[in-house]
């Protein structure tokens, strides 16, 4: 019988583990001994960190999506479709429109993150973000005509995708609004939710100065509670208060539904093995990339190098063979410290980061990298 | 196991700072005020960040047991 390999969610993870697969069991597949699926509710691929640049009219949406076919090898059937049931005993899925293998013998989760705004009074309303398309459109045309008053960026949930990006967008604001001679009329203050300005101390240790440099204002402790967008006042956990004229906020985040139901984690996201990634609470079934509750970041290169983890791994277990590759917690990030400056950071579960010294080579390495990120997602890269 | 009793007990066992720190900041938006939230963490951070977290939000920490491998920090919602 073949063998089913079915792939939930075909983003940056999934698309990069697809196109392993299809090369490693390339013959299996052409013998009809091996089948892998690739299941996404949309036609096209998204490519998330283009929406950091929409809001200053750097990019458009349209960079960031292309037909997930077109970056998938052909030996992995594509079927856009919706899992919305998983039952980890029968090893079976449910499809929304009945499109894919209803029986699996690996499964892997890889359906990113979903935004939850309305778990904050207000806020839906209220506050602007560059965490969706539409989100990044809508901020474009507030921040193209803001000439004037406080822009605030507010961390609201953690985790969220790409830590990095909320710093990113207060050093390029500031830089956005100093080249265009506004930004002695705008402030811009940045709030984190615990005591210093990112997740990871030597991060925060690294961007605190700079922040300071550039006269961005620090809130720390500082987890919204209620956004009253009428009077633009925005209210703390922590009893501070907050007046701002245009409002940037990360959204709560949350995984799927369906992993919840099925028993797989808290909150959407995969409880996982943080170096095996296997759940911890089903057989045969994996999860990467975002859903995955590994303690590490919610990050494209995170999904990417694990990716390759599961890949093995499956490869091993599906030829009787000891599967023994692990996952080190590497993760890459490039920050954008600027319109044209950024600093680059990589790190371990064993290696904290250090981050490099800002600089236009490292800026045009992060739009290099945008742009052959198509190659990364087709695993060429 | 401790006597004090909790209306929820989050477990952020094996996550890395700031995680159970997050963990116990959605735990508090979701319950009564008045009520007490264990937080289980094996990281020692948290007997650090979760007292000032709580003096900066006035909540408070009512106990902090030490388990076999992880700590169990009882916080009342202001
Ligand atoms: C503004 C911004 C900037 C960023 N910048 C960076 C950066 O510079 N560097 C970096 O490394 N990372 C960055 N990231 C983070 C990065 O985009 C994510 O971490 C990455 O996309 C995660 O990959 P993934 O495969 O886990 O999920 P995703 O790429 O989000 O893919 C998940 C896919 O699963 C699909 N799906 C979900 N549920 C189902 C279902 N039930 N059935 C079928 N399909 C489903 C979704 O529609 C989606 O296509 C950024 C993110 C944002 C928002």
């Amino acid at each position: 019988m073949t063998r089913e390999v079915v792939i939930v969610g075909g983003g940056t993870g999934g698309s990069v583990l697809a196109n392993d697969l299809a090369d490693r069991f390339e013959a299996e597949i052409d013998a009809g001994d091996v089948r892998v699926t690739l299941v996404n509710d949309s036609e096209d691929h998204v490519y998330k960190p283009v929406w950091l640049y929409v809001p200053f009219g750097k990019r458009e949406p349209s960079d960031g999506r292309r037909p997930l076919r077109d970056l998938v090898d052909s030996r992995v059937d594509v079927v856009v479709d919706r899992v919305t049931d998983i039952d980890t005993d029968a090893q079976r899925l449910t499809y929304r429109d009945g499109g894919g293998p209803g029986r699996y013998d690996k499964l892997v989760l890889a359906t990113g993150s979903t935004l939850a705004p309305d778990e904050i009074p207000g806020l839906a309303g209220g506050g602007h973000n560059y965490y969706t398309e539409e989100g990044a459109l809508a901020l474009q045309d507030e921040l193209l005509s803001f000439t004037e008053g406080h822009l605030v960026l507010s961390v609201i949930g953690s985790p969220h995708m790409c830590p990095a990006a909320p710093l990113e967008f207060v050093f390029m604001a500031d830089d956005w609004f100093r080249k265009r001679g506004l930004r002695d009329d705008i402030d811009i203050t940045y709030t984190y939710p615990i005591q210093r300005v990112h997740g990871n101390p030597h991060i925060a240790e690294w961007a605190e100065p700079l922040m300071e440099d550039r006269g961005i204002n620090v809130e720390t402790f500082f987890n919204a509670e209620e956004i009253d967008a009428e009077n633009g006042v925005m209210t703390s956990m922590e009893g501070g208060e907050l007046d701002y004229d245009l409002l940037v906020a990360i959204p709560p985040h949350r995984g799927i539904d369906l992993v919840e139901d099925a028993g797989l984690g808290d909150r959407g996201w995969v409880e996982v093995d943080s170096e095996t990634l296997e759940a911890e609470h089903a057989d045969n079934v994996y999860a990467l990339g975002d859903t995955a509750d590994a303690g590490v970041p919610k990050a494209g290169s995170v999904a990417h190098y694990q990716a390759g983890v599961v890949a093995q791994r499956i490869a091993s277990e599906l030829r009787d063979r000891p599967a023994t590759e692990t996952y080190d917690g590497k993760t890459l990030c490039f920050v954008e410290t600027g319109m044209d400056a950024a600093s680059y950071v990589e790190f371990d579960y064993e290696n904290p980061p250090s981050p490099a010294t800002p600089s236009k080579k490292l800026h045009w390495a992060k739009l290099a990298y945008n742009e052959s990120y198509w190659l990364t997602a087709r695993g060429l890269l | 196991m401790s006597e004090t009793q909790a209306e929820k007990t989050v477990d952020a066992r094996g996550a890395a700072c700031p995680g159970p720190l997050m963990d116990l900041v959605g735990a508090i938006r979701e319950v009564d005020s008045g009520s007490v939230v264990a937080l289980l963490s094996d990281n020692d951070q948290s007997l650090v960040d979760v007292p000032e977290w709580a003096d900066e939000s006035g909540n408070e920490v009512v106990a902090t047991e030490e388990e076999d491998d992880y700590y169990r920090i009882l916080v009342r919602k202001a």
